[in-house]
């Protein structure tokens, strides 16, 4: 239980999937512009992460893994060499099921969600926890937690970006750093405040 | 020929992916620690975007619109995939520090970007050099940021030294900051903000304007 608490804040702060890892970046700077927007955004994320990240592990253990075949007659075989296109197989279908869910059952949050779900399939951050989550060889357990955690750290981060960068828009910035550019340097410095959650020992 | 040329040289500076276009910024921060590990990346880069825009422009006419963006996923899934197995065969030390950020590439908003916007709409050869230029774009900003961090960050490049270390009985003390995510950032940043001082048509608009000082008129 303790170890699955310090995972959980591990995914979070110490190994923030924006801040430190930099994935899910391209819509991270793209759609940080409102804090609606980026809350809305975060939540999806939370919600399909969540969800990808036990399912590729269930993937990996039972069909995709060095001799995980054995429960059919298989022990020899070892298709861990389609994992990549399985697990976007899988991010895709997933997010594609849970848009037609959300549009059938919760219209309200589909309608909140609408334009963020598609662009989910695309984000490295979703890609990169499940690749995350084979290296590191998380047991089910383990990759629910590190899944919801990892998502929860990306949407802190962008809802904090956006908050920032809702103020930032009333100063005064030189004409060439205009937009991107103090968008990046203002991420540095959130991931330079991110870093200080490094020395804490779990 | 000229068309082909330009298609090639455009996506380097006048319309750089990662600068101007905010694609593939991912990878562009995390594998940036040294020259070395950012050659084996540019090229596994450069080598996906090239052939995913040729096969995909090759079968355009034969992709049904509602389906295209799985067949497109596919088809770079598959390619990299190849790029994979091919660094783990041949340099298995590097594909170890590239860890998942090889992986990454199929996310990568570039390969997809081009795929879509440049691939889908033009003939296979000149769509194989748009891939090819706009990984070049992409390699350039990734190997400048990459040069600062490893000289700066570690006296080295490639892993031989050039400034000696203090550590090391040398004369540099090293910034270990540049070795840190945050510097990746500010490096990116900063040379946004040269490219865009350069070419002042990439400027962005911003969305409020300071109001002048009004002093004068209240003494009047």
């Amino acid at each position: 239980m303790e170890n699955l608490l310090s995972l959980f804040i591990r995914a979070i702060f110490i190994e923030n999937m924006a801040l430190a890892f930099f994935l899910g970046m391209c819509t991270f700077l793209a759609i940080s512009k409102k804090v609606q927007a980026a809350l809305g955004l975060g939540i999806a994320v939370i919600v399909v992460l969540t969800i990808t990240v036990p399912v590729n592990n269930l993937i990996y253990n039972y069909l995709l893994a060095d001799g995980a075949l054995a429960w059919a007659g298989l022990p020899d075989v070892d298709l861990s060499f389609l994992g990549l296109l399985s697990y976007i197989g899988v991010i895709a279908a997933i997010v594609q099921i849970m848009e037609m869910f959300l549009d059938k059952y919760v219209p309200a949050l589909y309608s909140a969600l609408g334009v963020f779900l598609p662009l989910i399939t695309v984000n490295c951050a979703i890609l990169g926890a499940s690749l995350f989550m084979v290296e590191r060889d998380y047991n089910f357990g383990e990759s629910v937690v590190f899944g919801a955690g990892a998502g929860v750290g990306w949407a802190l981060a962008i809802v904090a970006l956006a908050g920032i960068r809702e103020k930032l828009k009333y100063s005064d910035v030189p004409a060439g750093l205009q937009g991107l550019g103090i968008t990046f340097i203002t991420v540095g410095l959130m991931s330079l405040g991110f870093m200080s959650f490094g020395g804490i020992d779990l | 020929m000229a068309t082909i040329k330009e298609t090639l040289i455009t996506p380097i500076f006048k319309d750089n992916p990662i600068a101007l276009q905010i694609l593939g910024i991912c990878s562009a921060l995390a594998v940036t620690t040294s020259m070395q590990v950012t050659v084996v990346m540019c090229l596994a880069l450069v080598a996906v975007t090239a052939f995913s825009n040729l096969f995909i422009s090759s079968i355009r006419h034969h992709i049904p619109g509602s389906i295209r963006i799985i067949v497109q996923m596919t088809i770079i899934a598959s390619l990299v995939i190849v790029v994979d197995q091919v660094l783990k065969a041949v340099a298995y030390e590097i594909s170890k520090q590239l860890s998942v950020f090889v992986g990454l590439i199929i996310t990568n908003c570039i390969v997809m970007g081009r795929a879509e916007a440049f691939a889908m709409k033009n003939p296979p050869l000149p769509s194989f050099f748009d891939g090819v230029g706009n990984g070049l774009g992409y390699s350039v900003v990734l190997l400048a940021v990459a040069f600062f961090r490893e000289l700066f960050g570690s006296g080295k490049l490639f892993g031989m030294e050039i400034m000696p270390l203090v550590t090391e009985g040398g004369w540099y003390n090293p910034n270990g900051l540049l070795l840190l995510p945050p510097s990746a950032f500010f490096l990116i940043g900063g040379f946004i903000w040269v490219l865009r001082s350069i070419d002042r048509e990439q400027v962005e608009e911003p969305d409020f304007k300071m109001a002048r000082h009004t002093v004068a008129e209240e003494g009047a």
